[in-house]
């Protein structure tokens, strides 16, 4: 069954037909080419497909296309300023968050959620805050790292250069 | 300009952190058709019956293929990389591996048929259609069982489902030197099968061009070059003229990408015989039942010691899981990769080992962050530690009596490697040192206080990296040299291109590779781009596994930044009307040695290829030189991990207290990737400790951990901070002195938790707890001691 | 995932009535469904929406104790300032659940709806003695779950909210699933007007009460008169993760622990 379906994305309208079984991860990758969000998992866990749906964290796979009509969504394609890195993101590169980068635009958006939420959070409430976001390549060190330099930054409190290249 | 060494931030970022990275999948192909791959449910049984029939017929499809369409096509089976010779001399079993299953599946998983549609949900929807009656059979999952008379046979053909009976060393020796030993230490342990779990799902797109009758295939490779080789010649033969592989943005591997997998074949004979470009992408279901799985060996092993506690030596037998087929490098996995490391950091004096590998109905089993060397440390770090709890000595002491020593080097081992360099006797005392390992009984009875179990683990680890001088290699049965090639092409303007054999994804080799340009050739780091994962662009290329980039990767650029070097001499001194002898070249400028006259690179790129007054009778116009480099004997990273853990014993819940890491990686050139690379084989060494697992039903032959739900991940919150040191000592083959980093952290963590939890639980008596130490386990343990008391 | 037919009905009735045909799903937030789905381990031949229905959402007090409204989504109910001053164990609980993001979407109607044997919100409904209000009646939290993924939930019935009495003390203890952060064990004990009431979620095949342990509890509210209570352990899950054995000690481990976090 073919449902036409509208929402604003990163701030443009956009309106797509899409299937009833149309996930909103898809409609974003596939309509519309926004492939920076991506699919680790089948079962809503690995996190690195998560955007923001009216301001909040959502996982895009376990979302029909559908269930988002009229709502607001934000990728990672819309997170820095032009070509200016977002202060999480300057503070994921600075602290060295990152390596394959497959999991790091869900992390990224993860992390902006928890920083609305919890303006200077702990190194555990980041632990267990990205408890539905996995990473095989890092460790979690340098990104619990990173977001607290972010959350620092977004702040607007003086930073340590960072950790990462200490060590 | 000294990038070399600096913690530069990496090129590659940028990318990613806008979501601008392209992955195999991010990538769509004008007209583009979905496959989807139906795959076996059972684990093992035949196929009496196949009708596609309904399936053709479904709204959206063009094409259901099967292993029959593909055997009359002559589509070959999928080769392994290693042969290797059973005690007797006879070759490994080596049964046949098709690309879709023709009259019999082997594993859950196994790829029986295609569906190929303008949607995937059409294709998905079609594969329902496909009628398939399976005569199930008996199932065999556990290797050691397999090997029992009576067990079911995976193949009718392979005995005893026996693909090889391996040894190395001289069992006489070890036997008469065990006999004469004050105290033999006996253990047997298995170490768990895990399933690697790239972040990024695998994923190919075939294409073909009508045109040029060109094929191309887009995948989710460590080694394009690799594949190419392999798919071209074996599978689908395609020249390599006609065959471009292109590995884009690869979103993790840990070994489990090395391979050609049976999906890249599918999509690119498909797309060549539709005509349309074909994409596959795996479910995490998909890659649970069909990316290559680790470990999974079963092991007996007995360490001598003499009275003075040294090491005499080591006898090893271990029952390795091949899976139901033997994928690319299975085979050298737990052989050379595992038995050549059993002499670990020590100087046992005599070792032998014999290795039983077995097939079984489960999918296949192949190298995984660090292949063979974790579990070759896991066995050597915990017979070391149980020696040391027998003799009642410090676990720390008794390492440095049997430590090869310092002025040892090179040090031949008894199992065929000779270490070039290294000072264990420096990792030990810094991680021991930073974990404060003196005070440690105080902590232990401060946690008794509050009604916890806490327990101090030491492992050191040796690995072989570096992989691999060709010719030993070769002798040893690798079917590839492993060699790494590389190309500088300087342009006119002074501005350089690298192209690079090794791939990266995750290792930040754009910004490794960039440094080690910038360093050599004298220009800045935004003067270098780094090209790497297209066989069409890159001269060629064995890959990214082993810890190898930058040891021998690195080393294939530094070869051929050495030609470009050599031949800017001969044009500068042609410039400088000077001898060639007399130019010397350093921070960016060729001059004559003793003069202030020089010449920069960029003017001698630009004369190179703009030859206005050129000796072409002696000197070629262009700066652009390809070098291939084999490296001259394996490297070898050691170090030292110290774990403290806390074990609750109401619910054998545990936590990681402390975690010190000291490694010893030879020269490092971005301290920052280093010790990321580290972080993340810490995790995954601590995964396989305390949290993954893969489960068969050993009824059934059923995967009982095929998603997230069931196979544990480590998540943040399972994780310390780590601290690390580094301590070291060059590699004196490769001209970087650089060892690689990128398995440390899988090799040594288990062993290190491992003898943590020991050493906690020895109030209870406990002698080994078998990974992934889980609370009920841990639980268990405690509780049944109490039960006994 | 099977194609199915979407609706979005705006009122109750709407649904109630789509909801009499075969094979039709309600979706609330989604997060059990739409994985099952994907895993195409159900086909139903229509979803109908609820997210478009007034009236569903909200929390309020009410009667000294709590109504949350089915459609409010954990993190809702784990940031509710009435909730934490009401009934703090209950907006601890529901940040237990999957994790934030799923906490961002997933409901308590969907939760309660599904019943799933690890699921959280049963032994907190169970244990405080909530009622489950449906668009026909009002049922008791212990017969609205009636077996693994059952309830008491007629065919066209829809629950619209939860009401939860306030105790005088509660809390909520969870042993995760490594893997999928499920309760291998969670136990929920809530001192109230009517007793001391223990429930447990992930041990057996659906919620269930410990009546020795609330009858230890009624004669002393401490960790201690329940440390010899022993769970039997026949009839409880068993699986890779946790045998029942270990379940049935775990009940005990989490049962104290929750007695002692009440205090």
């Amino acid at each position: 069954m073919q449902k036409t379906v509208s929402l604003t994305v990163n701030g443009k309208p956009v309106s797509a037909t899409v299937e009833g079984r149309t996930l909103l991860v898809q409609l974003l990758r596939e309509t519309l080419g926004l492939t920076g969000t991506h699919v680790g998992c089948d079962t809503s866990q690995c996190g690195a497909c998560v955007v923001h749906v009216d301001g909040e964290a959502v996982k895009s796979c376990t979302l029909l296309a559908v269930q988002a009509e009229g709502r607001a969504i934000k990728t990672i394609e819309d997170v820095a300023d032009g070509d200016t890195l977002h202060p999480m993101q300057e503070a994921f590169r600075d602290n060295h968050a990152l390596q394959c980068g497959f999991c790091t635009p869900g992390m990224i958006m993860s992390a902006l959620d928890l920083v609305k939420n919890n303006p200077d959070p702990s190194d555990r409430e980041i632990r267990e805050y990205l408890e539905g976001n996995l990473c095989r390549c890092t460790g979690y060190h340098n990104i619990v790292l990173a977001i607290k330099a972010g959350a620092a930054a977004m702040r607007g409190a003086p930073t340590k250069s960072q950790g990462a290249a200490a060590e | 300009m000294a990038e070399i060494g600096t913690p530069v931030r990496r090129r590659e970022d940028y990318r990613f952190l806008t979501g601008q990275g392209t992955y195999t999948d991010d990538i769509n192909r004008p007209g583009q058709l979905y496959a989807y791959i139906l795959r076996s449910p059972h684990a093992h049984a035949r196929i009496t019956g196949l009708d596609t029939g309904a399936a053709a017929k479904t709204a959206g499809v063009t094409a259901v293929f099967t292993g029959k369409d593909l055997a009359d096509a002559g589509v070959g089976g999928l080769p392994c990389g290693w042969q290797i010779h059973s005690k007797d001399g006879s070759p490994m079993q080596e049964p046949p591996h098709p690309v879709l299953a023709l009259d019999r599946v082997r594993h859950v998983g196994d790829p029986i048929a295609v569906v190929i549609a303008d949607t995937l949900g059409h294709a998905r929807d079609a594969s329902e259609l496909i009628k398939i009656d399976y005569a199930v059979e008996p199932a065999i999952t556990n290797a050691s069982e397999a090997l029992k008379p009576g067990a079911p046979l995976v193949f009718a053909e392979v005995p005893g489902n026996v693909c090889y009976d391996w040894h190395l060393g001289d069992p006489a020796a070890v036997d008469a030197a065990l006999k004469s030993a004050t105290r033999v230490v006996k253990l047997d342990l298995t170490n768990n099968r895990l399933v690697p779990n790239a972040m990024e799902p695998r994923a190919a797109i075939g294409d073909f061009d009508r045109a040029t009758g060109e094929h191309t295939l887009f995948t989710t490779s460590q080694n394009p070059h690799v594949i190419r080789l392999l798919m071209g010649a074996f599978v689908l033969h395609i020249p390599e003229a006609k065959l471009r592989v292109v590995a884009p943005d690869v979103g993790g591997g840990f070994g489990s990408k090395i391979y050609h997998y049976a999906e890249e074949a599918i999509v690119t004979w498909a797309a060549a015989k539709l005509r349309k470009p074909v994409k596959w992408t795996a479910d995490r279901v998909e890659s649970f039942m069909s990316d290559a799985h680790g470990r999974d060996h079963a092991t007996h092993v007995e360490l001598g010691l003499d009275a003075q506690n040294k090491f005499v030596a080591l006898k090893v037998s271990t029952v390795a899981n091949m899976g139901a087929y033997l994928s690319t490098f299975a085979t050298c996995v737990p052989t050379y990769l595992y038995a050549t490391l059993l002499a670990g950091t020590y100087t046992t004096p005599v070792i032998y080992a014999e290795v039983k590998a077995v097939f079984t109905n489960t999918v296949p089993v192949d190298a995984y962050r660090g292949a063979g060397r974790p579990e070759a440390t896991f066995l050597v770090e915990r017979i070391v530690d149980l020696a040391a709890d027998e003799l009642g000595v410090d676990p720390a002491e008794l390492r440095r009596k049997n430590f090869i020593p310092k002025d040892a080097y090179p040090y031949q081992t008894p199992v065929a490697l000779q270490y070039d360099s290294g000072d264990y006797f420096s990792t030990l005392d810094l991680a021991t040192k930073a974990s404060d390992y003196a005070g440690f009984e105080a902590r232990r009875a401060e946690a008794a206080l509050r009604g916890k179990l806490r327990g101090i683990g030491i492992a050191t680890y040796i690995e072989a990296c570096g992989i691999a001088p060709s010719a030993v290699v070769g002798s040893l049965g690798a079917r590839a040299g492993l060699f790494e090639a590389a190309a500088v092409r300087v342009h006119p303007t002074g501005s350089v291109t690298i192209l690079t054999g090794s791939h990266s994804h995750g290792q930040g080799h754009e910004t490794t590779f960039a440094q080690l340009v910038a360093d050599g050739l004298g220009i800045p780091m935004e003067s270098i781009e780094i090209v790497h994962g297209d066989t069409a662009k890159i001269p060629y290329g064995m890959g990214t596994y082993g810890s190898r980039s930058l040891a021998v990767g690195g080393t294939a650029i530094i070869k051929a930044m050495d030609k470009i070097i050599a031949k800017g001499k001969k044009i500068a001194a042609h410039l400088l009307e000077a001898a060639e002898a007399d130019i010397e070249f350093k921070d960016g400028n060729f001059s004559v040695a003793g003069t202030d006259r020089s010449k920069s690179f960029g003017e001698i790129a630009l004369t190179a290829y703009v030859p206005h007054n050129f000796p072409h009778e002696e000197l070629e116009p262009g700066l652009d030189e390809t070098a291939f480099y084999d490296p001259k004997n394996f490297t070898f990273p050691s170090g030292a991990y110290v774990a403290e853990v806390e074990i609750d014993p109401d619910t054998g819940t545990l936590e990681i207290c402390s975690f010190n890491a000291s490694d010893d990686f030879g020269r490092i050139i971005n301290p920052m990737i280093v010790a990321g690379q580290v972080h993340g084989g810490l995790a995954q060494g601590i995964g396989q400790a305390l949290l993954e697992n893969c489960v068969y039903d050993q009824a059934t032959g059923q995967l009982l951990t095929a998603s997230y739900n069931d196979y544990a991940m480590p998540r943040a919150d399972d994780l310390p901070h780590f601290a690390l040191s580094t301590h070291a000592t060059l590699c004196t083959h490769n001209p970087l002195g650089g060892k690689g980093c990128g398995e440390a952290g899988a090799i040594g963590a288990p062993a290190a938790i491992s003898n943590a939890i020991v050493d906690a639980l020895k109030p209870v008596g406990v002698r080994h707890v078998e990974m992934p130490a889980t609370p009920e386990k841990l639980w268990r343990a405690i509780h049944q001691h109490k039960a006994a008391a | 995932m099977y194609e199915f037919n979407y609706h979005k009905p705006a009122s109750l009735a709407d649904a109630a009535k789509l909801l009499a045909g075969e094979e039709v799903k309600l979706v609330a937030g989604g997060m059990t469904l739409v994985p099952t789905l994907k895993q195409r381990l159900a086909k139903p031949s229509d979803l109908v929406d609820l997210a478009a229905i007034g009236g569903l959402k909200g929390i309020k007090e009410e009667g000294g104790g709590v109504t949350i409204g089915a459609m409010a989504r954990h993190a809702e109910v784990n940031r509710s300032a009435d909730v934490k001053r009401l009934i703090p164990a209950l907006a601890a609980l529901a940040g237990m659940i999957g994790d934030p993001a799923v906490r961002n979407r997933g409901t308590i109607g969907g939760s309660v709806s599904n019943n799933d044997p690890a699921a959280d919100y049963p032994a907190a409904l169970v244990g405080l003695g909530a009622t489950v209000v449906t668009t026909k009646r009002e049922v008791p939290a212990e017969q609205f779950f009636t077996g693994m993924f059952e309830t008491a939930l007629g065919q066209e019935e829809i629950v619209t909210a939860v009401k939860f009495p306030k105790p005088q003390a509660a809390a909520y203890q969870k042993f995760k699933n490594p893997a999928s952060r499920y309760a291998i064990v969670g136990v929920f004990v809530a001192k109230t007007a009517g007793g001391v009431r223990v429930a447990v979620t992930g041990a057996g095949p659906c919620v269930f009460r410990v009546p020795a342990m609330e009858a230890a509890l009624g004669k002393s509210f401490s960790a201690d008169a329940i440390k010899d209570i022993a769970i039997p352990d026949s009839g409880l899950n068993s699986d890779i993760h946790a045998s029942a054995e270990y379940r049935a000690h775990l009940v005990n481990v989490m049962a104290r622990r929750a007695v002692a976090a009440c205090a």
